[in-house]
């Protein structure tokens, strides 16, 4: 069954994450990464990292989309989408197949050089996921946590002063 | 495991099942009989002026970049929720310290004048 279920979004993820590369409108483009966003979602939740499917879901479904979507809006791209640009495709199969390969070997022959760590499915799903991120969160990691503030807080500077006219 | 999310998944199936429905339905059903007015697209509304594809302000673009930054604001705020009881009094202090960091960017954003719209 679940493997049946992984096997239904793996599909959904592929021709979703084609269609983003494929499409002629960039509107569509976005709309099917959308659907590759969720897709990994649902990776994260069968992975037993629930927080993780979450973050995926609000972060990049729903705020880096929304970049995305208002930088095809800010730029106008009525000329380049009537035509298509498809030069270079053998090219970048030959190398994209190499690399596929490459990868796939790589998996196929690696092992686990190290022990297992404290951290498995189990141990996972019976503290909470959530939690055990968030208790390393604020206690093993607590200053790189309020730095993290920081780098919002500069981020939201930059964001006014790059594009608000007048200061 | 994967039970626990069943309402999540049902939820997805139901919302695609209603827009696939409605279109297709509609479609099957319903009378085609398209002139200038109808095929319009806003019937009965403001007649459109130019194409829908110009370029738009920066000030869309601001908005959208501080709305992603309170975002991930709001994401670091889960698991300090989960945890609140068992940190207690030295999360509180933790997350205030978060929380008003990124209050002088509020203030900072508000000052500027960033959420106006001139």
């Amino acid at each position: 069954m679940e493997t049946l279920f992984f096997l239904i979004i793996t599909l959904v993820a592929i021709v979703s994450a084609l269609l983003v590369v494929t499409c002629k409108n960039p509107i569509n483009s976005a709309l099917a990464l959308v659907m590759t966003f969720f897709c990994l979602a649902t990776y994260y939740v069968m992975l037993d990292a629930p927080f993780m499917a979450a973050v995926q879901v609000m972060v990049y479904a729903g705020a880096i989309m929304v970049l995305i979507v208002f930088t095809i809006m800010l730029l106008n791209i009525r000329v380049d989408a009537t035509k298509r640009h498809s030069h270079k495709v053998v090219l970048g199969s030959i190398i994209g197949f190499f690399t596929l390969v490459n990868t796939a070997f790589i998996i196929m022959r690696s092992r686990v050089a190290m022990p297992n760590g404290p951290l498995t499915g189990e141990m996972i799903r019976q503290q909470g996921h959530t939690e055990l991120i968030g208790r390393e969160m604020f206690t093993t990691f607590l200053l790189p946590f309020e730095i993290t503030s920081i780098l919002l807080l500069v981020a939201i500077i930059g964001a006014v002063i790059l594009a608000k006219k007048k200061l | 495991m994967l039970g626990a999310y069943l309402p999540i998944l049902l939820l997805v199936i139901v919302a695609v099942l209603f827009g696939l429905v409605s279109i297709v339905l509609s479609s099957l059903i319903g009378q085609k009989k398209p002139s200038p007015v109808k095929l319009a697209p806003y019937e009965s509304g403001c007649t459109p002026v130019g194409t829908a594809r110009e370029r738009f302000s920066i000030k869309f673009y601001l908005i959208a970049m501080l709305f992603i930054l309170f975002d991930i604001e709001a994401v670091f705020l889960y698991p300090w929720a989960i945890l609140y009881k068992k940190l207690g009094v030295f999360g509180l202090v933790e997350m205030g310290t978060f929380i008003v960091i990124l209050f002088v960017g509020y203030i900072y954003v508000w000052k500027k004048g960033a959420l106006e719209w001139e």
